[in-house]
């Protein structure tokens, strides 16, 4: 005790003060206690119910799940996104719906006929809302003119575009009662097509296509969707309880015509976080159903031995050229150079490496249908070898075209995001080490990158593209001249045709032997530089069957879904 | 002669007077407190001012269409979106709408989440960031306390050592980093036992605020704990404690009433920005334990170029800092006597 520093007297002090402190640390724990208790009762006000959800509850037939986002609403009229599309395919049901083999199947509409001037549908009797009125013809005219409605201004409204007089309304030439679609009585729907469409029936399939009943719109004052009791259902299920950025629980609507049909009870979506290993801790807790799992979080799931799943979503990743005169890319023998060096395969097995994901060959992705089988099987995409040599000769005679002595740096316009990071640097070495190409790549979080791509501020830039409907169609228009989309503004008349004349076919055989000549098209004239295919993979409780992922439609499909008893637990 | 000090509390003029004015009445105090607070009420409001009207012009400023999306729009649609938000109008014209309904408390509709009212948003997610910010502060504030005390009793031995060494871990790792390893660890914990101690995420109990507040509290505490003890050695040290010892004062009350009440003042005066920051500062943790706060709203809105969530959010809490501050000023002044509000 000779070496301390604290006298005799001030030990005592010192014992004396450690014991005020653990007085303090009792009487602070039992208050904070105390605090809690409160806000506890405050909290329930605002709270998600997730206390003693489970994965899956096997005796109430329940789930629970996590979504990545919130719906930003569930008007279907003017929702266009992936989160509200989830939800809006358990809850409401148009005319038709897509069943689990991918093929259409009656909903509201039990018989329907398409032909090149008209489609008829006849409506069943027992097809009910939410609040026991029956569904009639005359919600689905109101939706659709609702849709069409220009102050509306629905990004979707191009949709109903093949309904006749649908973009005079949109565009404000004609009142929305112009829309040509009549109801002879309260259960029959007849509607006069713009033009031939061979693929109208699977249109009524869409958010944008299902019934609004007028009445209870007209009684939201505005604020239709916003909230779970500011809608009328028409689905299999019905938003009980919505708390915004917090939890959504879906129940099964009583009021349903085909309620047989659905066997899961309740769908209980506890958790709304972005952050993927989030969502996969709360899988490995067993407190959610399934999980999307990404490149960074694979080898915990791995590690953990799960069955994992793997899914195309659809989406489709391309190098895009400027074609504006002002630009360089509008060169075909450069962009020819480029396409004959840039080895899709390496950049999606060995430098992204992210599962599920296949090197792009065409713009069409694989999972689009052709005249029996998918588009791609018959009709395979140009098969591409790359030759270094044959693009120097090229990048010579852009050379000479352009009367450049050497090719100035090309502007790549790519997102902030990682995965566009190492790509869009994958893009910069190769044209360098191939070509001996300088690439300055100009990084933009979405909104910059997306105004940057609409006023041609690019050379090249990574670009995407979803499906909106279930037709090669969703992606064949894309590079038509007068296509808003078309942000490397191409121009061809070649393209232009064709893209008219697969409009205006509704014969398959023809069609698909059109869509092929422009996917050749996209090849021969070096359009864009297709990368590659986007996947997903994930990870479902081995006791939920019937889950369905789509790439058109409701992803992911619970309305199909059932429980077992496998035992295996998570 | 009075020796006065002036403490840089956001413009707050905090004069402490070393002389007792033990004449002034209590009337007096009140009286200049109310005068007090109306003078920096209206400073206040003019901060707020000067924030929103910054945030305006700069976020006008920044490049890129809060309109677009992944598809493009026809000129029709874009022209009726712009209509309904009012951005068909000269961005001065906008600036006055802005202001005209600000002044009513109106803070429009989302552009992201359509239909759904600024204020609501607020209303709805503002309570639970604050709960968790609440927490988080009681957490800090009385640990920090707590082992700064603690630390500055054991200078230099054991206990100071081990504390000190978690302060700078707690200070340096990003909140990100403590978030991620706390849910981890309660998943591994709940995986150990068998049974769900306590939930991972989620939010509508006092379990799920737990470790979320606590995670928030960590770096503030740390933070906190330094400056509790470097002011408790200060104050160890200072004349009137060693009166107190030598008048033979019972080494309990100059311990409490010396010296905590003494040292505690600095701790009180950071608390004001860090229940803001704290209550704002939350996106990281309300993401990954799937809070619905305002933070993501607040950050997302940003990303989105939401106008009306970006200026909504921003007011409002530039107001709630505002105040915060404020608040803290008064509370001084009842803490310390020697604190005069001017």
């Amino acid at each position: 005790m000779a070496e301390s520093p604290l006298t005799d007297s001030e030990e005592g002090f010192a014992k004396s003060a450690g014991k005020q402190l653990l007085i303090f640390a009792v009487v602070a724990l039992f208050g904070i206690t105390l605090l809690m208790m409160v806000l506890q009762s405050l909290a329930s006000l605002v709270g998600s119910s997730t206390e003693s959800a489970q994965a899956i509850n096997h005796s109430n037939s329940s789930i629970t799940i996590a979504i990545r986002e919130e719906p930003p609403q569930l008007n279907t009229t003017v929702a266009t996104d992936v989160s509200s599309g989830m939800i809006i395919g358990h809850v409401m049901e148009g005319l038709l719906r897509m069943g689990d083999n991918d093929q259409l199947e009656p909903a509201v509409a039990h018989t329907w006929k398409v032909t090149d001037t008209h489609a008829h549908f006849w409506l069943r009797e027992n097809a009910k809302w939410s609040d026991g009125k029956p569904i009639t013809a005359h919600d689905f005219i109101f939706g659709w003119q609702t849709a069409l409605s220009p102050e509306v201004a629905s990004e979707y409204a191009f949709l109903l575009f093949h309904i006749k007089n649908g973009r005079a309304i949109n565009e404000g030439k004609l009142p929305p009662s112009a829309l040509a679609v009549r109801a002879p009585n309260d259960f029959e729907l007849i509607v006069e097509l713009e033009r031939p469409v061979a693929f109208f029936d699977k249109m009524v399939t869409f958010p944008t296509y299902m019934p609004v009943a007028e009445e209870f719109f007209k009684a939201t004052a505005g604020k239709f969707g916003s909230d779970s009791w500011e809608l009328l259902y028409s689905g299999p299920y019905v938003i009980s309880h919505w708390v915004h950025g917090s939890s959504l629980l879906l129940e099964k609507n009583p009021h349903y015509w085909d309620k047989d049909r659905i066997r899961l009870e309740k769908i209980n979506i506890a958790y709304i976080t972005s952050d993927a290993t989030a969502t996969l801790n709360f899988f490995k807790d067993g407190k959610i159903a399934y999980t999307s799992l990404l490149a960074e979080n694979l080898d915990s799931a791995l590690e953990e031995r799960w069955h994992i799943k793997q899914h195309q979503d659809g989406a489709v990743f391309f190098l895009e050229f400027n074609h504006r005169d002002t630009h360089i890319t509008r060169n075909y023998n450069l962009r020819r150079a480029m396409q004959l060096v840039l080895n899709m395969e390496e950049l999606v097995y060995k430098v992204t490496k992210m599962p599920g994901y296949s090197p792009g060959e065409s713009l069409f992705p694989k999972f689009l249908m052709g005249v029996h089988d998918n588009f791609r099987k018959e009709y395979p995409a140009p098969k591409l070898t790359l030759d270094r040599d044959q693009a120097r000769k090229h990048l010579q005679r852009a050379k000479l075209e352009l009367q450049l002595e050497e090719i100035p740096p090309i502007m790549m316009l790519t997102g902030d995001n990682p995965i566009s990071n190492i790509q869009s640097e994958w893009v910069q070495a190769s044209l360098k080490r191939h070509l001996g190409l300088d690439v300055k790549i100009d990084k933009q979080i979405f909104k910059q990158r997306l105004a940057k791509m609409t006023a041609g501020e690019f050379d090249l830039v990574l670009a995407g593209w979803g499906p909106d409907y279930d037709d090669p169609l969703t992606f064949g228009d894309l590079f038509a001249s007068w296509n808003l989309n078309n942000r490397g503004r191409y121009a061809s008349p070649v393209m232009d045709d064709l893209i008219d004349q697969v409009q205006n076919s509704v014969d398959p055989v023809m069609r698909m032997a059109i869509f092929n000549k422009i996917q050749r098209l996209i090849f021969d004239d070096v359009v864009i530089l297709p990368m590659y295919e986007r996947g997903v993979t994930y990870v479902v409780n081995p006791d939920l069957k019937g889950m369905k992922r789509r790439v058109i439609g409701p992803d992911v499909d619970f309305t199909n879904a059932y429980i077992v008893q496998t035992g295996a637990g998570r | 002669m009075p020796t006065s000090c002036r403490l840089g509390l956001a413009g707050s003029r905090v004069v402490i007077r070393a002389s007792d004015q033990r004449n002034n009445s209590q009337a007096n105090i009140r009286k200049g407190m109310g005068r007090y607070a109306f003078k920096r009420i209206i400073q206040g409001i003019i901060t707020v001012w000067f924030i929103a009207t910054a945030t305006f012009f700069g976020m006008h400023e920044v490049p890129g269409d809060p309109l677009s999306g992944e598809k493009a729009l026809t000129e029709k649609i874009r022209e009726n979106l712009e209509i309904k938000y009012g951005l068909n109008q000269p961005v001065i014209v906008q600036y006055g709408i802005f202001l005209k309904n600000l002044a009513k408390a109106d803070l429009g509709i989302s552009f992201t989440q359509e239909n759904r009212r600024v204020n609501d948003i607020i209303a709805e997610h503002f309570p639970v960031s604050a709960t968790l910010g609440i927490l988080a502060i009681i957490f800090a504030g009385l640990g920090g306390i707590l082992w700064g005390a603690l630390t500055a009793l054991y200078r230099n031995r054991l206990p100071d050592t081990i504390i000190m060494f978690l302060v700078i871990l707690g200070i340096s790792v990003p909140s990100f980093v403590v978030a991620a390893l706390g849910q981890l660890s309660l998943v591994n914990m709940n995986d150990w036992t068998g049974i769900s101690i306590l939930p991972v995420g989620g939010w509508g109990t006092v379990w799920h605020m737990i470790v979320p507040s606590m995670v928030l509290g960590l770096s503030t505490m740390a933070y906190l704990t330094r400056l509790m003890r470097s002011s408790m050695l200060e104050i160890v040290n200072s004349d009137f404690v060693r009166t107190a010892k030598s008048k033979g004062v019972p080494a309990s009350q100059i311990f409490t009433r010396h010296q905590l009440r003494n040292a505690v003042l600095p701790v009180i005066t950071v608390l004001g920005p860090s229940i803001a920051a704290i209550t704002t500062g939350g996106f990281v943790v309300e993401i990954i334990f799937a809070i619905p706060g305002l933070g993501r709203y607040f950050v997302q809105a940003v990303q989105q170029l939401d106008y009306t969530v970006i200026m909504g959010t921003t007011v409002f809490y530039g107001a709630f800092l505002v105040f915060m501050v404020i608040l803290v000023d008064l509370v001084y002044s009842l803490i310390d006597p020697r604190v005069r509000l001017e």
